[in-house]
């Protein structure tokens, strides 16, 4: 560290980055009081506390209609992505192709093209298909944005694991899918759950393509979120956004202490 | 003697054999490994590749399946469209330029700290990665109205006399775009930040160099690849933009992405929403081949 500036020289530098980092965590902060409020309106810090934003969300057909098609998506999104991306993964990393780089390339192309145009493409591809407004269709393209996080988590995790217990495995003569299946996997589990979770979670949360895909009775939660934050707003959006905060935090944390208590009872 | 050789050459074709047959295995296994790969590359030609090819196609053909380029034609001298193209320039470049504004120190600042300190603080830049795109959007909805949390506090403060409109225009959209987009910048400058080495710093300030001399000639040479990097992925991102101009702009702010969107409705052919969609494809990858020759660039300079 070069510490020859003093601390206190460089405490607008302090000042500016911790108010950055207010700026970078207080929306995700105010919407879980949000959902609480007892009032009818945007006014932060609500001046009444109930639960009726919830009841609203659990009593509504059509939110809970909105977010089994979801559920539905990002679940068989993730069925698909995962052994997809993993086979990839470990394709390439077992094969060291000369190509290699470019079949890697090819397949996290999806993030280079703004989501519109994969929307847009998958809308001409699917009306001609009869498939505009399925989930099948939805899951397809979920799974092609999936895919490039799957692969990427899984490959880092392939990178810290040594093959030749594989190759072992195999000189003994287990076939080839029994000793991934028993020997490999089992030591990889950690980045193939980390990549199904990146999997169900962009699934979920994708709103381009399910706005121009989905519709209807077969309208996803986010395209329902969507309709509603552009016409009125109506807080119970808070409350199904502080369950999906929920979502998205709770799995990585409970996984984080599994560890942590792995660890700790290891060392004991 | 004859049998011996005999034996000899068949020993030796035996092996031969036996070469050819390891190598048609490593072919074989080759084969099935690549294999692997071909589910994922099957949806990336079927979902990715063909339609953007049939786009290209569409949007080239007239109503009759005749060749013409009235659509990209319509977006040169429409006045609407330049609009748009100015728009959505207009933000993306405000946006990457805040976020160079704010990340730069942020990232900077984090590398100095110790590596716990700044890993408390790193919590804070990936928070928004794990609250949803809808989320976000929603509490900036919240904390920009008219008498939002911001407001009352610059009013309370004695700032501004009347609450300033935050949202449903340009201002909105970039606050809502600079949150989603600082991390973007934030962690790819932090990483290589992190891999400058100290003593070249060090080195110059020993040889008399003041401290901000020292920064601008010797550290922000060294980060700029990473820098550029991060500004070239912020301003890519920018330019396909949907939701939240569509929701913080409240219909004020239109950039190519929402154009694009509302053409698949509006018009009843492919071809103008396959115009617009070829061209921001071709402005995306356009920016990313100058990048890509600029950090080449920048890297040869740096050695």
């Amino acid at each position: 560290m070069d510490s020859y500036i003093p601390h206190r020289q460089r405490l607008w530098l302090y000042v500016l980055t911790g108010l950055i980092i207010v700026f970078l965590v207080l929306p995700s902060l105010i919407v879980v009081p949000m959902s609480l409020s007892g009032a009818n309106s945007l006014i932060f810090p609500p001046k009444t506390w109930s639960l009726r934003w919830y009841e609203a969300y659990f009593s509504s057909p059509q939110w809970q209609a909105a977010t089994w098609v979801s559920i539905k998506v990002a679940v068989l999104t993730t069925l698909l992505a995962t052994p997809i991306g993993t086979a990839a993964a470990y394709g390439l990393y077992v094969g060291r192709f000369a190509f290699g780089t470019l079949i890697y390339g090819a397949l996290l192309a999806s993030l280079m093209v703004p989501v519109i145009l994969i929307a847009i493409g998958a809308f001409f591809l699917f009306a001609q298909l009869g498939m505009v407004n399925t989930i099948p269709a939805l899951v397809l393209c979920d799974t092609l944005l999936a895919v490039p996080f799957v692969l990427v988590t899984v490959s880092a995790g392939l990178k810290g694991y040594d093959l030749n217990q594989e190759q072992v495995a195999r000189s003994l003569g287990a076939p080839r899918l029994k000793a991934f299946l028993t020997v490999t996997l089992p030591q990889i589990k950690g980045s193939v759950m980390a990549g199904a979770f990146f999997a169900f979670i962009i699934a979920f949360d994708e709103v381009v393509i399910a706005i121009l895909m989905s519709g209807g009775e077969g309208a996803t939660l986010t395209n329902l979120m969507f309709a509603s934050l552009r016409n009125e707003i109506d807080p119970t959006i808070a409350a199904i956004s502080s369950l999906m905060i929920m979502l998205t935090t709770l799995p990585p944390l409970i996984g984080h202490l599994i560890v942590l208590r792995r660890d700790r009872s290891r060392v004991s | 003697m004859a049998a011996a050789t005999d034996m000899a050459g068949s020993e030796r074709g035996g092996m031969l054999l036996h070469a050819a047959e390891l190598e048609q295995d490593g072919r074989a296994e080759r084969c099935r490994l690549l294999s692997l790969c071909s589910p994922g590359l099957l949806l990336t030609l079927g979902l990715l590749i063909a339609p953007i090819g049939w786009l290209f196609w569409f949007s080239v053909i007239d109503d009759a399946g005749l060749f013409t380029i009235e659509h990209y034609a319509r977006i040169w001298t429409e006045g609407a469209y330049v609009q748009i193209f100015l728009v959505t320039f207009q933000v993306s470049i405000l946006v990457t330029g805040i976020c160079l504004l704010l990340g730069y120190p942020l990232a900077y600042c984090l590398s100095q700290l110790p590596t716990r300190w700044a890993g408390i603080l790193l919590i804070g830049v990936l928070m928004p990665f794990w609250t949803s795109l809808l989320v976000r959007t929603y509490a900036w909805l919240v904390l920009l109205q008219r008498r939002g949390i911001i407001n009352n506090v610059l009013v309370d403060l004695g700032i501004v006399d009347q609450p300033l409109r935050l949202v449903h225009n340009l201002t909105g959209t970039v606050i809502g775009m600079v949150h989603i987009m600082l991390p973007f910048l934030v962690l790819p400058l932090y990483a290589s930040m992190r891999s400058i080495d100290g003593t070249y710093v060090r080195a110059a300030a020993n040889l008399g160099a003041s401290p901000v001399k020292a920064f601008f000639q010797i550290y922000l040479p060294l980060s700029m690849p990473g820098l550029v990097a991060g500004l070239v992925l912020t301003f890519i991102l920018c330019l396909g933009f949907y939701i939240t101009p569509a929701i913080l702009g409240g219909g004020r702010v239109q950039m190519i992405a929402q154009r694009i969107e509302a053409s698949v409705h509006l018009f009843p052919t492919w071809g103008p929403a396959a115009a617009l969609g070829v061209v921001l494809l071709v402005l995306t990858i356009a920016v990313l081949l100058f990048s890509h020759w600029l950090i080449g660039r920048l890297r040869r300079r740096g050695m």
